[in-house]
């Protein structure tokens, strides 16, 4: 469903409806209080069902082991005594801080190779006429519409000799054929005349792509380069097929074994002179995992706010 | 400009469409060692547990029927209610504060939400330390198969319901506001409005986006079940998706798996292009035109 998300993005920047005052126009009736007051609690409930799980996750990772077992050793909401040894138990060596480095690696190598890919696919077909335009805009859309199934796509990963390798988790995903057509559809609104006067006074494609194109596309280039980063950030189902080796895990599994599987996280995983809490540890692991999605939100509301994809659902 | 290109290209050929082409390994009694080219020709045996009536797909393929209906009828409504619900406030600040945190859990993968879930609602959660605390009995939730598919369904409603009202707020908000005027001049109630405004304003969006819901009936949060599949146990909690994963990558059985994966997605393209012809026998526009 990633294609329907995404092209709703698009859409957001007019989410502003006429009322953008947020004054009552003259021909509203007063609101009934009751009802105010029901739809009031209703979002509140909705608001804490989301903030709670976040806030008790990182209140449990900074509880001290007295906080922790007055809780009875489970979550706890307001931690009395904080401390961060947990995290300096997971972030000083060992297999988590392993797969930390392997996530930010995946992610930034991944990110950037995909924006690379997608934006000189976009541009050879955002361009009149350019060679074999046609057939590679049909392969574009044909693979938005028919995916593969899980086996076969294995199979051929398998038959590349990619299983356990890193660029399984960035190879087969590197290209996402609805981000082409949302990116070639933005190509295509800039102010062409800029590219003609520039083919005339001798500038190659690659020049026009990278000092006139890209500079102008930083929009874009953003919203499209976080989906991807959040994306491979993720990115679990890939790892679980492809990533056999423990030493080349990546954050998602590492998220699993230790902490929905619950898998005892020991000396051997982690170096402490003295082991944190077991829940700590757990809760630390999750709040690594989540930050790096609490700090790029930001940036991805305040684009897709913008609606830098206004156009996009033209393809 | 087509050097630039061809990398993308290319990756779309290598892992795009040639396992589009593996799918031939539905009619192969595919041998890993042997390859694509050199198994052996099986024809349409490998369809056998359509007619054959296998017990494991049949239970899979029904958990995945009712998740799916589960899933229609309960996780498709939320966004537009709450989509309704934020519209309604007058404040843009606070509607726009309010959008930003429920659009957030779409952002986290599954591992992390199974794993919230676990610490909230788990043997050792937040639910059950403070039921435990209060002297109240303890709520098993996780992990028991009969509630499996419930809890499934609030997951989903959790991560995706909050994003999902992006495209309900964008179609409201295109909306004729001189329409709400005109039928409040004439006496028409909020309620009244929004039966007779809102909702049949909005109709056209809701059969587009139930159709392509359609489209994907049959894949039923993989990633989601395959991670909490190991306490409820298959029965309550095996779909297409996993029994494809669990019979062909774990159990090697490549060509029946295969062949189950083709004859999902083809079931998914004939169910998109049928609702969309229904939809046209009723005047909508549906996904594509004509």
């Amino acid at each position: 469903m990633t294609t329907l998300e995404q092209s709703t993005v698009a859409k957001d920047r007019v989410s502003v409806p006429a009322r953008a005052s947020g004054k009552r126009p003259p021909w509203m009736e007063k609101p009934n209080p009751v009802t105010q007051a029901v739809k009031f609690l209703a979002l509140v409930i909705c608001v804490a069902l989301v903030v709670i799980p976040f806030w008790s996750v990182i209140a449990t990772s900074i509880a001290d082991q007295t906080t922790i077992n007055a809780a009875g050793g489970g979550m706890v909401m307001w931690p009395k005594g904080v401390t961060f040894s947990s995290y300096a138990a997971v972030l000083s060596g060992g297999v988590v801080t392993r797969a930390v480095v392997i996530s930010v690696g995946i992610t930034v190598v991944g990110t950037l190779l995909s924006l690379a890919a997608t934006a000189g696919l976009a541009y050879w077909l955002s361009r009149p006429n350019a060679l074999l335009g046609k057939p590679v805009l049909m392969l574009v859309l044909g693979a938005v519409l028919f995916s593969p199934g899980l086996i076969p796509t294995y199979l051929v990963v398998k038959q590349f000799n990619l299983l356990d390798s890193w660029w399984s988790l960035i190879l087969p995903v590197l290209v996402n054929a609805f981000n082409v057509i949302v990116m070639r559809a933005f190509f295509q609104e800039l102010p062409q005349e800029l590219f003609e006067s520039a083919a005339i006074d001798g500038a190659s494609s690659a020049t026009i792509l990278f000092r006139i194109v890209l500079p102008l596309s930083k929009a874009v280039m953003a919203v499209i380069g976080l989906f991807y980063a959040v994306a491979y950030w993720n990115a679990f189902f890939n790892a679980m097929l492809y990533i056999q080796s423990t030493d080349k895990w990546p954050m998602a599994l590492v998220l699993r074994t230790y902490v929905v599987n619950q898998t005892t996280i020991g000396g051997d995983q982690v170096s402490a002179e003295v082991l944190p809490p077991q829940l700590s540890l757990q809760m630390a692991i999750l709040v690594i995992a989540i930050v790096p999605i609490l700090v790029v939100y930001p940036f991805l509301q305040r684009h897709f706010a913008k609606g830098v994809m206004i156009g996009a659902v033209k393809g | 400009m087509l050097l630039l290109g061809i990398p993308g290209a290319l990756a779309l050929i290598l892992f795009h469409y040639l396992p589009l082409l593996g799918n031939v390994i539905a009619f192969q009694d595919y041998q890993p060692y042997l390859g694509f080219t050199e198994s052996e020709w099986v024809g349409f045996s490998n369809f056998a547990f359509l007619w054959n009536g296998n017990p494991e797909f049949l239970n899979a393929l029904w958990n995945t029927l009712i998740l799916t209906v589960i899933q229609t009828v309960l996780v498709f409504p939320v966004p537009l209610v709450l989509a309704l619900l934020l519209n309604s406030l007058a404040g843009e600040r606070l509607k726009r504060l309010l959008q930003s945190v429920f659009y957030l859990p779409h952002f986290l993968s599954w591992v992390i939400v199974v794993a919230l879930f676990q610490q909230m609602l788990g043997n050792a959660g937040m639910l059950n330390t403070f039921l435990v605390q209060h002297d109240l009995p303890v709520l098993h939730i996780i992990g028991v198969p009969d509630l499996f598919k419930a809890l499934v369904t609030s997951q989903a409603i959790w991560k995706d319901a909050g994003w999902g009202t992006i495209i309900f707020l964008a179609a409201i908000s295109r909306i004729d506001q001189e329409q709400y005027e005109a039928a409040a001049v004439d006496g028409a109630t909020a309620w009244q409005r929004l039966i007779n405004i809102t909702l049949p304003s909005l109709k056209g969006l809701f059969i587009l986006l139930l159709i392509l819901r359609l489209g994907s009936s049959l894949s039923v949060g993989f990633e989601q079940i395959i991670l909490q599949q190991g306490p409820v146990g298959i029965q309550a909690s095996e779909v297409l998706d996993t029994w494809v994963y669990n019979n062909g990558i774990i159990g090697g059985n490549w060509g029946i798996s295969g062949a189950v994966g083709l004859f999902k997605g083809v079931v998914g393209v004939l169910l998109v292009v049928g609702a969309n012809k229904l939809a046209h026998a009723f005047g909508e526009r549906g996904v594509y035109e004509k």
